[in-house]
């Protein structure tokens, strides 16, 4: 929906704004949705909002959406990629701690 | 490339001293604001040099200790406080800045053809910080210390120690951020500026290691620096994270002090294996023995690394299903060091063996690493782990890797490199003879202590009346220790020998690979006059060893190309 | 020669000014420092993420208590916390457009702006900290959370204990966020200095570029400190 220019002859502007107003829909939608009863999808639907509101910000205000090579992209995926590893393996401990 | 011809130098006396980053400026503030990365990694050198010391003091009055079963040397409480600062010296402020601060420093620009790091007033920071962190750990020492342990687990730790664990841990963090700074800088400086023709698959290994090590620095450190937070806040604030009176658990911060400490073990030995590479394929004459493989599985031990952390945390409530997964990929991360064991024997096997210090030390390396990290499999299994965590079976193991893994490394990089740093020979026949005497002098140490552990000795006791029959391999290990101080004693004096009275060294004095090696020794301060343009494979060595040339030796002369 | 150095004010021909002597080109150095840039930002995540994995860990054993401790943190001061923080995002990406275009008003303007809704963030934070310190929500020995209804559990009440865990993950984790904002806020006057300066040219801009990176940074943990502190069960 927003519109992205990859040169600089043509104004990103638009785009710029359109991700602003995205970004404030977003948190409005996320406190929208936090009044709702959707147990046990409440904390799913506010992350993927953040999720998606957090994706914009890095590809259209971070500029990694025009970043020539992949390397940035390599960066913040490795980095995505730790994280969940510290989340998700050390839910294997707690997850299971019960299991008798 | 464009390299001038080298100068023959005089063997004697020196007459005009050429130009280079060590005579370059004088006093003391050219060296403080140096933004040289051959500079500071010498001020990293002596920094860590000690700390090597004060780790080595603590040790000391270990082994003093254990030398009678009853704890007659010192008190239950100092004995706990001498193990921890042991740990926490060696283990922070001399094992994971060594080798990368000190030879990671000087050689990554050089080695990939750069005038300097991406960012050298940040590489000056990163001393600094160190620097800071250190005389913090100092103070914390002199008026007390910690005893809970380098590991400092919650609750002890948070609530009821009464040491100064706040000061321990802020100066940790602070010495942690000079480490993550420095994998900054090298991750940037090896993407952004090699030369022209430095692809990837010609780099050194060693760079592939240093690599894969700065991904450790970077993604581990932090955690570490973000639980040490939260130990500070819980001590200072009263914000009780871990506090089991508040439904707390103190697991979890074994799952954050562990994410980092354990890939922080790989960021001590990996360094040290780019460096054998880089030795064992110089004095085998050889190009290393499947490149790629090397080179991947420094990357594959970075990654794999992160992913066994709780096989410290067996014992300590964890769930036993996640225990079965953490022990299955602590076999797999395995692989890849077995994988760098065998390419270095092929290396080496056919190839044309000199048994120079530095390969000493190298072979050193193979048969402790191997022993130590065999080991490792050993306590990665539930059923044996059971009954030797927490025993000097544990500690043998570490120091295996650590000591005569890394430590090795360290010294047989110290030495191949010498002659590049300062631009002196060391003696050789002395080095040789410390060569032995560590290697003797840390088995005697280390060994008797598998036994011990697999006896059922635990680790940090100071008291072991209850078990006087191990007084036996006690009073060997200390003995060995002191053979080991020797060892380590010896470098320090012939290397500053050499500094004044050494032999000037050539250019090239091993014949090695490599573009470290173009330059003169010691470098002119941006390394090299004109960009090198990179034409050639790596570990060359047989366009090296050309009829025409000479096989590599310490020189007595050095020989004019 | 120099050890390093910027060169001196000196305008040439041949290379921008603010090119480093150890580089091969200016593009070289943009190229460096944005990566430096993106790779500092790895070990933030990392850094917020060691709490992000203990929040975890205590939502899911602790639910309810949880729940009613994030029903005291008034919702209205974060919603708008969120939205001024998308703003100052915007703000600084104008700032950067400012630069690539030789606006100077505009770039000034824009990182004055960008301040001013940083500091109007961390007033809104103060406020709600020092309600917190009135409720006598904040842990230690005044802490007090006594008979708070658990959300969706008529008749429960919250476990004291517990919920203290909660405000000092809120605390750790906002506290630490204002700390990195705090910071943010100490570049961007650094940038705007230099900007009245007139340092900032199409040529060569990149502190703009890679602060505003990192302000971005801050604003995305907002945006997920914001669902997770504050909305853990809000619904009726």
């Amino acid at each position: 929906m927003s519109a992205h220019s990859s040169s600089s002859t043509s104004s990103p502007l638009k785009g710029y704004f359109a991700v602003w107003i995205a970004l404030l829909i977003g948190t409005g939608l996320t406190v929208y949705a936090a009044t709702l009863d959707l147990a046990p999808y409440n904390a799913a639907v506010a992350l993927a909002i953040a999720t998606v509101k957090a994706t914009l910000v890095v590809l259209f205000f971070m500029h990694v959406w025009h970043a020539g090579e992949k390397l940035i992209k390599l960066v913040v995926i490795s980095a995505l990629f730790f994280l969940l590893l510290l989340l998700g393996l050390t839910m294997t401990d707690y997850a299971t701690r019960l299991w008798s | 490339m464009s390299m001038p011809n080298p100068i023959p130098q005089p063997t004697i006396a020196q007459t005009v001293e050429r130009e280079n980053y060590l005579n370059t400026k004088y006093g003391v503030w050219s060296w403080l604001l140096t933004t040289d990365h051959k500079r500071i990694a010498l001020l990293y050198l002596i920094s860590i040099t000690f700390f090597f010391f004060i780790g080595g003091f603590f040790a000391l009055l270990i082994r003093l200790e254990l030398l009678t079963p009853a704890g007659d040397l010192v008190q239950a409480d100092t004995y706990n406080k001498l193990f921890t600062m042991h740990g926490m010296v060696m283990v922070f402020f001399f094992l994971i800045p060594s080798i990368p601060a000190v030879l990671g420093n000087f050689l990554v620009p050089m080695m990939i053809g750069a005038k300097d790091l991406a960012f050298p007033r940040v590489n000056l920071l990163s001393w600094y910080l160190y620097v800071i962190g250190g005389v913090m750990m100092m103070h914390c020492m002199l008026t007390g210390g910690v005893d809970t342990g380098w590991t400092f687990y919650a609750p002890f730790s948070t609530n009821f120690t009464n040491t100064k664990i706040v000061e321990a841990g802020l100066a940790i963090f602070v010495a942690g951020f000079s480490s993550i700074l420095t994998g900054l800088n090298f991750v940037v400086t090896i993407h952004r500026m090699r030369a022209p023709g430095m692809t990837w698959s010609r780099l050194p290994l060693f760079i592939w290691a240093h690599y894969a090590t700065s991904i450790i620095q970077l993604l581990g450190t932090p955690v570490i620096a973000v639980t040490i937070v939260l130990v500070a806040c819980e001590r200072a604030l009263h914000l009780g994270i871990f506090d089991p009176k508040l439904g707390g658990d103190p697991l979890l911060f074994q799952h954050l002090f562990w994410f980092y400490s354990h890939p922080a073990v790989y960021i001590m030995i990996l360094p040290a294996m780019g460096v054998v590479t880089e030795i064992i394929a110089c004095f085998s004459r050889k190009r290393i023995f499947g490149y790629s493989f090397v080179a991947f599985s420094s990357i594959a031990i970075a990654v794999f690394g992160f992913l066994v952390w709780a096989h410290h945390m067996f014992v300590a409530g964890m769930s036993v299903y996640a225990a079965l997964v953490f022990s299955l990929l602590s076999y797999a991360v395995a692989v890849p060091s077995a994988i760098k064991v065998f390419n270095w024997t092929a290396t080496l096997y056919k190839g044309s063996i000199h048994y120079d210090a530095p390969m000493l030390y190298a072979f050193g390396f193979l048969g402790l690493f191997t022993m130590g990290g065999l080991t490792g499999l050993f306590l990665a299994a539930l059923g044996i782990d059971v009954h030797v965590t927490d025993t000097y079976f544990v500690v043998a193991h570490f120091h295996y890797i650590m000591v005569g893994g890394a430590v090795m490394g360290y010294l047989g990089g110290m030495h191949f490199w010498w002659p590049k740093i300062s631009g002196k020979l060391y003696p050789e026949g002395w080095a040789r003879l410390a060569a032995l005497i560590v290697f003797i002098g840390f088995n005697l140490t280390f060994f008797p202590q598998f036994l011990l552990g697999y006896m059922g000795m635990p680790r940090r006791y100071y008291d072991y009346s209850h078990m006087p029959e191990f007084q036996v391999l006690n009073v060997l290990s200390t003995a060995g220790a002191t053979v080991l101080g020797v060892g380590y004693l010896l470098p320090m004096i012939y290397f500053l020998w050499s500094m004044r009275y050494g032999k000037p060294a050539s250019d090239n004095p091993w014949n090695a690979a490599g573009l470290e090696w173009k330059t003169p020794s010691p470098p002119p301060t941006f390394n090299f006059d004109e960009e090198p343009v990179v034409t050639w494979e790596a570990y060359n060595y047989e366009e090296l060893d050309a009829p025409d040339k000479d096989a590599p030796h310490n020189e007595e002369v050095p020989v004019a190309r | 020669m120099p050890d390093s150095s910027t060169a001196t004010g000196l305008h040439s021909e041949e290379h921008n000014p603010a090119l480093l002597h150890h580089f091969a080109d200016a593009e070289q150095q943009r190229d460096a420092a944005s990566l430096g840039m993106w790779v500092f930002l790895a070990t933030e995540i990392m850094f917020f993420g060691g709490l992000f994995c203990a929040y975890l860990v205590y939502r899911r054993w602790y639910f309810g208590d949880f729940a009613a401790a994030s029903k005291t943190i008034n919702m209205a001061y974060g919603a708008t916390n969120t939205a001024v923080l998308i703003c100052s995002s915007l703000t600084v990406v104008l700032a950067v457009w400012a630069a690539q275009t030789a606006r100077r008003t505009l770039l000034i303007g824009s990182l004055i702006l960008t301040m001013l809704l940083g500091m109007v963030f961390l007033g809104i934070k103060g406020i709600e900290y020092r309600e917190k310190f009135v409720e006598h929500h904040v842990p230690g020995a005044s802490f007090s959370f006594e008979k708070e209804p658990i959300p969706g559990h008529p008749g429960e009440y919250a476990n004291p204990r517990h919920a203290q865990i909660f405000f000092s993950l809120y605390f750790v984790m906002t506290g630490l966020h204002a700390l990195h904002m705090i910071i943010g806020l100490g570049i961007f006057l650094w940038l705007l200095a230099m900007a009245w300066k007139g340092r900032f040219t199409p040529e060569w801009h990149t502190p703009v570029e890679i602060g505003g990176l990192y302000w971005h940074f801050v604003d995305i943990i907002w945006i997920y400190l914001f669902p997770l502190l504050y909305l853990i069960d809000r619904h009726p």
